[in-house]
């Protein structure tokens, strides 16, 4: 690597330092004020604060409906993650046989990640919508009413197919990737040791892709959890309600809504200790295992 | 008894590429058939059509008795190595070449048997527990190697295992090639296209132009007797050397109008020909000899073991290979063509004549 030096401490700091600044107040700072506000009980009127140790917290393990966002939250990522990325790999595999054809397949592929969380999350209302939405008119063929904002199930089944189509094409150009760095002499090597696709699969294919699939696993569980924000917005029309949320959503419902800034500090606080977790988790992981070369 | 057949075997590829014209030959049980040839002769797509790897256009393939033109690589009873290797970077030496057997259903104890003779064989019993990534290129070839080894299989099949090490050990592995193939009697099919290794390692070579085939016989055979001008350049380094000439059916060969040598041979032909005479068969002579010819000596290559005399013979560049004991010659050079070295072939079809 290359190293340039320097005299005095002045050029550096200057050339770091909007860098910092920006970190700083965008970033340190709120989390900071969090981590201060989610000791305090706000007064919702803005007449002063009152320091409540850890009350806010214990307020949220002993709330019913904390419990429930969280647990949803948890079925809403692993089942968002499990989908994306398991569709996201077949459509890879499939891909990586077809040699023509692939750019275009991978070019449509790829437009539906442009397509940002909130908007997804309108097609989503459009696609599932009460009255002639095509899905709910699919669904009402098989006797089924699909009740998009009033059934809880419906809106969080909803809520995880429009965010499952949303992260698909990621990690479907990241499996397609993977699969296309695999050389083909050890590709051929194994099909002259193993008769069996299936076989060679999940001995030689799998284990391979195995970095790819534990960094999208990281990067999904990521969205699933943050990023799904503005799709959920969408998809319950700023109603909450009685409808399903994630954490993060209920962090602005409580904060912003529900004018509770020391709960919803203090659910901030819990998110940051997750995402702190499990980036330690990944560099770990990363560091020590799934490393062939 | 003949081991492996292939019936006018032809490729082409989807593009429309045809890399194989219809080409035929048996190898024997036991042989060491050398496929030699330039890059892109289509060397690769013929051991990898035997392979199953590659789709036969045309033609029958038959293994042991057996045709196998539709059948999967894996139960063709071939055990190829590749010119990268292709060992599985997450497994480790021991499973890289346990794996097939696995597939195959065979007993834990018979596979712990055969891997630690293979690699007692070749030396890795030592290195059984690492990745390939932490083994040096000729140890992963020596893997590569034991891969094909365990599985005991009908035929062996080499792409050009050795042209990733260096030239040292390029030369040991091709003597430890040929002498495993040798204890173990597998019929091998070698890919390659280094003509020294070619040379030295095959019972029989077949020489291989633009996807079709140019000659089969043991080196010795295509050595002295190519059977065509492109056999002739190919095969030795240097190559033979291919005068320009006449034939005229008088039993002589004109070198040029003053320039005449008696012909090796009387054939059907009258014209122009090409005159081949391998370089350490031309000798040095006096200028008294009888058939002495004037060498217009240009430069001396020095080779060590011998020296490479470059000149014109009647106007023609002519390599003379003499061996270092011999005096270095200097002033007026005259040579002498040995009438039972010679080859005539035809410079329009290449053929020899
Ligand atoms: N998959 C393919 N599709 C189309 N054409 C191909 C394909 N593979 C090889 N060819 C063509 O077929 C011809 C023979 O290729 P092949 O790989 O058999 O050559 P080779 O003798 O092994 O050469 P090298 O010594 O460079 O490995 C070449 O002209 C090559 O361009
Ligand atoms: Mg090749």
């Amino acid at each position: 690597m290359k190293r340039a030096s320097f005299n005095q401490l002045g050029l550096p700091v200057w050339l770091l330092l909007p860098q910092l600044v920006i970190i700083g107040v965008f970033f340190y700072w709120p989390a900071a004020f969090a981590l201060r506000s989610s000791f305090y009980l706000e007064d919702p009127f803005g007449f002063g604060s009152t320091f409540v140790g850890l009350d806010n917290y214990n307020g949220l393990l002993a709330s019913a409906q904390y419990v429930k966002v969280a647990v949803f939250t948890l079925g809403f990522t692993f089942l968002v993650t499990f989908f994306s990325l398991s569709i996201a790999l077949v459509l890879a595999v499939k891909a990586d046989k077809v040699i023509r054809g692939t750019r275009t397949y991978r070019t449509l592929l790829m437009w539906v990640y442009a397509v940002a969380p909130p908007v997804a999350g309108f097609l989503g209302v459009m696609v599932f919508y009460q009255g002639n939405g095509p899905m709910t008119e699919f669904l009402a063929w098989f006797g089924y009413e699909f009740r998009l904002g009033v059934n809880y199930y419906d809106t969080a089944a909803a809520m995880v197919a429009v965010a499952t189509w949303n992260h698909i094409p990621v990690n479907f150009i990241f499996f397609l990737s993977g699969l296309q760095s695999i050389p083909q002499s050890v590709k051929e090597a194994a099909m002259i040791d193993n008769r069996s696709g299936t076989g060679r699969f999940w001995d030689i294919t799998f284990p391979l892709l195995a970095p790819t699939a534990f960094f999208l696993l990281i990067i999904n569980i990521t969205y699933a959890l943050f990023d799904t924000f503005g799709m959920i917005d969408a998809l319950v029309k700023g109603e909450p309600g009685n409808n399903p949320m994630t954490l993060v959503y209920k962090v602005y419902v409580d904060g912003f809504r529900g004018n509770d800034l020391g709960g919803s500090s203090a659910q901030s606080v819990i998110l940051m200790v997750l995402v702190l977790v499990l980036t330690v988790f990944q560099f770990r992981v990363m560091d020590r295992r799934i490393h062939y070369t | 008894m003949v081991h492996v057949a292939l019936k006018n075997i032809s490729k082409v590829y989807p593009n429309g590429v045809r890399a194989v014209h219809p080409t035929s030959f048996d190898i024997e049980q036991g042989e060491f058939i050398v496929l030699v040839g330039p890059s892109g002769c289509g060397k690769s797509t013929l051991l990898r059509m035997i392979a199953g790897l590659e789709e036969i256009t045309e033609g029958e393939l038959s293994i042991a008795g057996r045709v196998v033109n539709d059948i999967d690589p894996a139960e063709r009873d071939i055990a190829m190595v590749f010119q990268n290797y292709a060992l599985y970077p997450h497994m480790t030496v021991y499973n890289n070449m346990a794996y097939g057997l696995r597939n195959r259903g065979m007993a834990k104890d018979a596979i712990d048997a055969a891997v630690s003779t293979a690699a007692t064989m070749l030396n890795l019993t030592e290195l059984l527990s690492r990745r390939p990534s932490q083994l040096s290129g000729g140890q992963r070839q020596r893997v590569a190697m034991g891969r094909a080894i365990v599985r005991n299989p009908a035929l062996f099949l080499f792409d050009e295992p050795l042209s990733n090490l260096d030239a040292k050990l390029r030369g040991q592995m091709r003597i430890e090639i040929k002498a495993l193939q040798r204890r173990l009697g597998v019929t091998s099919v070698y890919v390659t296209h280094d003509q020294v290794e070619a040379m030295t390692m095959a019972d029989r070579i077949i020489v291989l132009n633009a996807g079709r085939i140019e000659q089969i016989g043991t080196p010795a055979e295509v050595y002295h007797y190519p059977a065509s001008t492109f056999v002739a350049s190919f095969m030795g380094a240097p190559p033979m050397n291919l005068l320009p000439a006449r034939y005229n059916g008088n039993g002589r060969v004109h070198l040029s109008d003053s320039v005449h040598i008696e012909a090796p041979e009387t054939v059907d032909y009258s014209g122009d020909i090409k005159l081949g005479v391998r370089p350490e068969n031309v000798g040095i002579v006096d200028r008294s000899h009888p058939d002495a010819l004037h060498f217009d000596l240009e430069f001396i290559e020095e080779l060590g073991a011998g020296r490479l005399l470059h000149g014109k013979l009647a106007d023609s560049g002519l390599i003379v290979h003499i061996p270092h004991t011999d005096p270095i010659p200097s002033g007026d050079v005259y040579v002498g063509l040995p009438k039972s070295a010679l080859l005539m072939f035809n410079p329009a079809t290449g053929a020899r004549l």
